[in-house]
């Protein structure tokens, strides 16, 4: 599958199908700090990605006051 | 995993709650907290002409959404702060925003209404960039208030915001920035009121507004802000919520609770004599006949050569390198 890493915007590769969570923890991103968005939708944790998905992994902290 | 609501598929999980949601009914969630707030604070009431502090960021433009949402009448008002393209892009969110739905945003530009821009500021006054713009952002917004006849200013501050602000000033034993960290400021001495209806609501949750919503906004983050003190604060905290989900929101909600009664005296007896600023009028704790801290930076950095950002970003990065090789001999 495609995923989309944001700040700075890059885009990797990973093989194989996955949950949420197992890509999340993977890529070593907290899951309270990202939003994993398919098409333009939300997926919850325990949903299966797969191999063909187009993911975008959001990053949602913000640093200014 | 399904909706604690209405057992359809979820689209969000949240383990503080925990519980997963469909987007109504996570929207319907994000409502109540929002009405909560306001409620318990006394941050609104129907009748109050409205200016939300806008950024293009997430948390802005969810706020007025959800204002406009919940039937409050909310204008936007946005800063152009110049810096470098994520200013330009930031504008871009905002304005395209308030026009698909037919909302009045008024814009101000630092460098074409008063001739500066952030980084330029920076260099002209020697403070760090996030301090010329936080007291900018305040003195504009604070004006646009008063000028326009609003009631009230509304930020977007959320519960991740306050929680790293608490722990920051908790760090420090800072006793008069906690006792005035409070989520509605009420207007005194010329300053309007200000309110901060996102507080029940944390970082992750207002990004999914906005994604649910379909609000596009600014993801990519100020340049400025990288690897700053507040975002450590946000990531530790996050470690703590990770392990032990509702951690931010007992820490934070806790305090206004238990803790902010008991500091109440101490942020009434801040209540300082103001003189108007001899060249705006704006309220100033300076002496008679003075100009406010805003005025005196304009004065110093319109006359200043433009800075670009990447120059300020050049010499924080050497700085912080020069800092860590002292640290390391
Ligand atoms: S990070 Fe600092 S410079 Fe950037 S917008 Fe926020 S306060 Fe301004
Ligand atoms: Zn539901
Ligand atoms: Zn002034």
């Amino acid at each position: 599958m495609k995923v989309i890493l944001r700040n700075p915007r890059r885009e990797i590769e990973i093989r194989g199908r996955r949950r949420v969570h197992g890509l999340l923890a993977e890529l070593g991103l907290p899951r309270e700090s990202h939003l994993v968005i398919r098409n333009g939708t939300l997926v919850p944790g325990d949903e299966e990605l797969d191999t063909d998905d187009v993911i975008e992994i959001r990053p949602v902290i913000s640093g200014g006051m | 995993m399904k909706c604690r609501t209405c057992r359809g598929p979820a689209i969000i999980d949240l383990p503080r709650h925990n519980a997963n949601f469909c987007a109504e009914h996570f929207l319907q969630m994000c409502r109540r907290q929002v009405e909560k707030a306001i409620h318990d604070h006394q941050m609104l009431n129907k009748s109050d002409r409205i200016l939300v502090a806008v950024s293009g960021g997430k948390d802005s433009l969810a706020v007025w959404d959800i204002l406009i949402d919940l039937g409050y009448q909310a204008d936007g008002f946005y800063v152009a702060l110049g810096i470098g393209e994520y200013s330009e892009e930031s504008r871009g969110y905002t304005e395209r925003f308030a026009d698909e739905r037919g909302l009045k945003l008024t814009v101000v530009s630092l460098r074409d209404d008063y001739g500066y821009d952030i980084p330029t500021s920076s260099r002209a006054t020697g403070r760090v960039p996030c301090s010329a713009c936080g007291m900018s952002k305040r003195h504009l917004f604070d004006k646009a208030a008063i000028d326009g006849g609003y009631d009230v200013v509304v930020t977007g501050h959320n519960l991740d915001d306050e929680a790293a602000v608490l722990f920051g000033n908790a760090l420090r034993w800072d006793v008069e920035y906690l006792a005035r960290q409070l989520p509605v400021l009420p207007s005194r001495n010329g300053f309007p009121k200000k309110v901060k209806p996102l507080i029940r609501l944390s970082e992750r949750e207002m990004a999914a507004w906005c994604v649910v919503r379909g609000i596009d906004y600014i993801v990519d983050e100020c340049p400025i802000a990288a690897g700053n003190k507040h975002i450590g604060f946000k990531e530790a905290l996050n470690a703590l919520e990770e392990n032990s989900p509702g951690t931010k929101a007992s820490y934070y909600l806790g305090f206004l609770d238990r803790m902010a009664p008991v500091l109440a005296g101490i942020a009434a007896s801040g209540a300082d004599s103001v003189t108007p600023c001899t060249r705006c009028a704006a309220p100033t704790g300076g002496e008679e006949g003075s100009f406010c801290a805003f005025c005196r930076l304009v004065e110093r950095s319109s006359t200043h050569e433009p800075v670009s950002v990447e120059l300020i970003l050049k010499k924080s990065r050497s700085r912080k390198r020069a800092q860590s090789e002292v640290a390391q001999s």
